[in-house]
């Protein structure tokens, strides 16, 4: 059974938390988040990078864990949908989508605010085009996206009231 | 967890050390944002035993302006070459063909080395491993025949990266790397009609950087693909137009098409309208030669006429656009 593995040292940042550990030169991000971390969040929905649902955040930016080796992680940061709220209070990009049913099954779900995330850390306040755009590389199988993008637009004005508050 | 055959995976800083590892490990794949490389290997195409990643060459992810042109670095990603307004304002289908690729996630970390090399396409290729075994795999891929063509003892897998024909109107040109120095040639000799083995880089040889000419600096253009999805797609057919107006006149045109032969084409016989006004005749002349120098095959879900024709169609468009 099976040869021999060759195995790196992973330093990374996950979610703000500090890791250390050996993983797999074969190992894809998306099973080191979900078997090693045990974020499941995270999901994987095809063969190689065409639902988006394994969407995370590398250095603020969307990338796909499910075409990222674990091992090319090496002193980045990386965050998952599991970093989102904060002491159990939704984002608010998380009760957009509460709010708005931008989940259905939910699967695509965490891809689809991650990948939100990252469009609206770059551009607070997108138009609908640019939101289109944003989500482009994530399919959604329920909602027929209308709610989703409804969802990221709730979220821009909550985001909004908040900083006009503070 | 997901299958992934085994492998031992490198990490050079820089080039240099890059080409050594190629040198020692011949049959080493190079994978630089794995948007193409790492769904093939998760697929059972690639097998490699090696892999070096290129991620952490920071040399190759700069663009420099000199007086001969610009100097995209292979490892520039598609978002940036997008955004980057000396490109959009030198180059427009450049920027244009790198913002169609695949959805804004894969931009974001998918590269220009990676586009430009992308291996061919074709619906009995791109397929899971249960899929291609049912099918008892196919010529490029361990098996014996061609499902596009029985019989025959070529592949047809289309070429299908965006950039290269909006970087081939640009008379754009490539850097090589390896042991045995630098060259830099025409991208279009990079390529070669063969699905099974497009590229004529040698196996030591890396893609280090593109050079797009000053003296075009500024002329318009154009990059637009057909595709099934609106959202992310490869191109069904996609078509390049560099033109420049001169009183009505053409001073200088140049069409390049990608999705409809296994390498980027650059439309051959353009030069024939130079010095000529473009009426809706010469615009239907330069269709149908696009259309008869296509040679799209039945690689995608969708009938090789009507990329044909769309192809065609597309090029008139464009020209007439940056005509008016
Ligand atoms: C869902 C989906 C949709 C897509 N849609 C499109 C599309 O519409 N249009 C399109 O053009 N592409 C598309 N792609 C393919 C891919 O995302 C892009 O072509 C991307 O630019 C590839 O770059 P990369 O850095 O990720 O390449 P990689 O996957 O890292 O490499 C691709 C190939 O290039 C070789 N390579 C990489 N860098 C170098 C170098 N410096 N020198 C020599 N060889 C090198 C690798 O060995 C490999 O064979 C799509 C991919 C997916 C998953
Ligand atoms: S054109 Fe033929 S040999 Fe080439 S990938 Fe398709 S089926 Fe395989
Ligand atoms: S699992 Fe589908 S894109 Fe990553
Ligand atoms: S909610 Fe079901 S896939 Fe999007």
């Amino acid at each position: 059974m099976g040869e021999k593995r060759n195995k790196t040292h992973l330093h990374c940042t996950v979610n703000g938390k500090e890791r250390d550990n050996f993983v797999p030169d074969n190992m894809l991000l998306v099973d080191y988040l979900r078997e090693d971390l045990d974020l499941t969040g995270t999901k994987i929905g095809c063969d190689g990078g065409e639902c988006g649902c394994c969407t995370v955040l590398i250095g603020g930016a969307p990338q796909h864990a499910c075409l990222r080796l674990a091992a090319t992680c090496q002193e980045l940061d990386i965050e998952t949908i599991e970093s989102l709220s904060d002491a159990s209070r939704l984002s608010a990009l998380q009760r957009g989508f509460h709010e708005k049913l931008g989940a259905q099954c939910g699967f695509c779900t965490p891809g689809m605010i991650m990948a939100a995330e990252g469009l609206l850390r770059q551009n607070p306040n997108p138009s609908e085009e640019q939101i289109r755009q944003g989500l482009a590389s994530n399919i959604c199988r329920c909602t027929g996206y209308i709610k989703i993008i409804e969802s990221v637009q709730f979220a821009i004005g909550e985001l909004k009231l908040a900083g006009n508050a503070t | 967890m997901e299958y992934m055959p085994n492998f031992q995976l490198h990490r050079p800083e820089t080039p240099e050390e890059a080409i050594k590892l190629l040198n020692e490990q011949p049959e080493a794949k190079l994978v630089a944002g794995g948007t193409d490389m790492i769904v093939n290997v998760r697929r059972g195409i690639e097998q490699p035993k090696n892999l070096i990643d290129l991620s952490s060459i920071n040399q190759l992810k700069e663009i420099t302006e000199s007086n001969d042109g610009l100097r995209i670095g292979a490892g520039v990603t598609l978002n940036k070459v997008a955004t980057t307004a000396l490109i959009k304002k030198g180059y427009p289908a450049v920027a244009e063909a790198a913002s169609s690729v695949a959805g804004g996630t894969h931009q974001q970390y998918g590269t220009l080395g990676g586009n430009l090399c992308l291996d061919t396409r074709c619906l009995f290729y791109n397929q899971s491993e249960w899929w291609r075994q049912s099918n008892d795999y196919c010529m490029k891929e361990r098996g014996d025949v061609c499902h596009v063509a029985p019989g025959g003892k070529r592949c047809f897998a289309a070429f299908s990266g965006d950039v290269a024909p909006a970087m081939l109107v640009y008379t754009a040109e490539v850097e090589l790397l390896s042991s045995r120095g630098i060259r830099r040639i025409p991208l279009a000799e990079m390529y070669q009609n063969d699905g099974m083995n497009h590229l004529t880089l040698a196996p030591d040889e890396l893609v280090s950087a593109v050079h797009l000419p000053r003296t075009l600096n500024g002329t318009p253009s154009r990059y637009e693909k057909v595709r099934i999805r609106g959202s992310i797609d490869f191109p069904l057919a996609g078509a390049a137009v560099r033109l420049k107006m001169n009183c009505g006149k053409v001073e200088d045109i140049s069409i390049a098409l990608t999705g409809v032969n296994p390498f980027p084409q650059i439309i051959k016989g353009t030069d024939e309208y130079i010095g000529k006004a473009l009426n809706d005749e010469g615009l239907d002349i330069l269709r149908d030669s696009v259309r008869k120098q296509a040679k799209p095959m039945k690689t995608t879900t969708v009938a090789p006429w009507y990329r044909r024709r769309v192809i065609g169609a597309l090029a008139r468009k464009l020209i007439k656009e940056l005509a008016a």
